[in-house]
């Protein structure tokens, strides 16, 4: 038990954070708006974990302009999608060892 | 952490895969309707042609352009008809669901989309530029078979086998040329209606 909850990552104990990795796992790439729009947070709250997930460098940032406004696109990196990987199997694990 | 919250964490992550990376709002109401619109305008076109025999058909367009504006006029309508009835279905449903529509998901549906249809819609006029009119019906039907498969990547399987029906119905189109009314008719009337039913039946109850 104690063993695989070690597996359980930090950076994911927060939901939000989770629900980031997940969309950013299961898509090329997703931006800001469309982020919020999807997970029904405040702009501040988004903000804020994607700077958490930016830190661990799980998640990388393009910004651009479309037009005159600002774009900013959010992709999983490699070191993300390993541990989101990780995370998912941890769990499996968990359901798995108490059945 | 207990094994009823790992695995609600589970599935609670792996719907937000799907929402984020699919695009669910289109409506099956509207593949019946659209398949309803190419019915009644096979049927309009059957009857300008009806003193032409079936085996015909092809050189019936070419000695007679009026009809040629006349199909081409119909084949426009029910297009802009579908597409207009689609995306208001669409709008609708996903108000509903209080999902944005223009989201990144449906953004690269509608490129996977675009290319085939465009490459398509230039074949077409191409081949009408050229007074090729046999292979136009197995033209459109192949095109929009292509586009449908690009675009189901970014939302249900289902949208695929249309495709593929569609492609099916292209090729056979163009095995027995002058029979392209009749295969416009079943693939974009009946292939759409049954589609839309399923599609009904099987999301939306």
């Amino acid at each position: 038990m104690k063993d695989s909850l070690e597996h359980f990552d930090k950076a994911f104990e927060n939901r939000i954070r989770l629900q980031i990795m997940s969309v950013l796992a299961a898509n090329i790439g997703y931006d800001f708006n469309s982020l919020k729009d999807l997970l029904q947070i405040t702009d501040g709250n988004l903000a804020s974990h994607i700077k958490a997930l930016e830190k661990e460098e799980y998640i990388s940032i393009t910004k651009s302009f479309i037009g005159k406004k600002p774009n900013t696109q959010y992709a999983i990196t490699k070191k993300g999608k390993t541990a989101f990987k990780k995370h998912l199997q941890a769990l499996e694990n968990l359901i798995k060892q108490q059945k | 952490m207990n094994e009823k919250d790992a695995f609600a964490e589970l599935s609670s992550i792996r719907d937000l895969m799907e929402r984020s990376s699919k695009f669910i709002s289109l409506s099956g109401l509207s593949g019946i309707l659209a398949g309803m619109y190419a019915l009644a305008g096979a049927g309009w076109a059957y009857l300008l042609l009806k003193h032409h025999s079936w085996f015909n058909l092809g050189s019936a367009y070419e000695k007679e352009p009026d009809i040629l504006m006349q199909l081409f006029l119909i084949a426009l309508a029910v297009l802009i008809l579908s597409v207009v009835t689609s995306y208001w279905l669409t709008m609708r449903k996903a108000k509903s669901r209080q999902e944005n529509v223009w989201n990144p998901v449906s953004k690269r549906m509608l490129t996977a989309i675009a290319i085939p249809m465009i490459t398509g819609g230039l074949f077409m006029g191409i081949l009408l530029l050229k007074d090729v009119y046999t292979p136009i019906a197995s033209a459109s039907l192949i095109f929009y078979g292509l586009a449908l498969v690009a675009g189901s990547q970014y939302t249900y399987d289902d949208v695929k086998w249309l495709g593929i029906g569609e492609i099916i119905l292209g090729l056979l189109a163009l095995l027995l040329p002058g029979y392209g009314l009749i295969f416009w008719a079943i693939g974009f009337g009946i292939l759409h209606i049954i589609y839309g039913a399923i599609m009904h039946y099987k999301y939306e109850r």
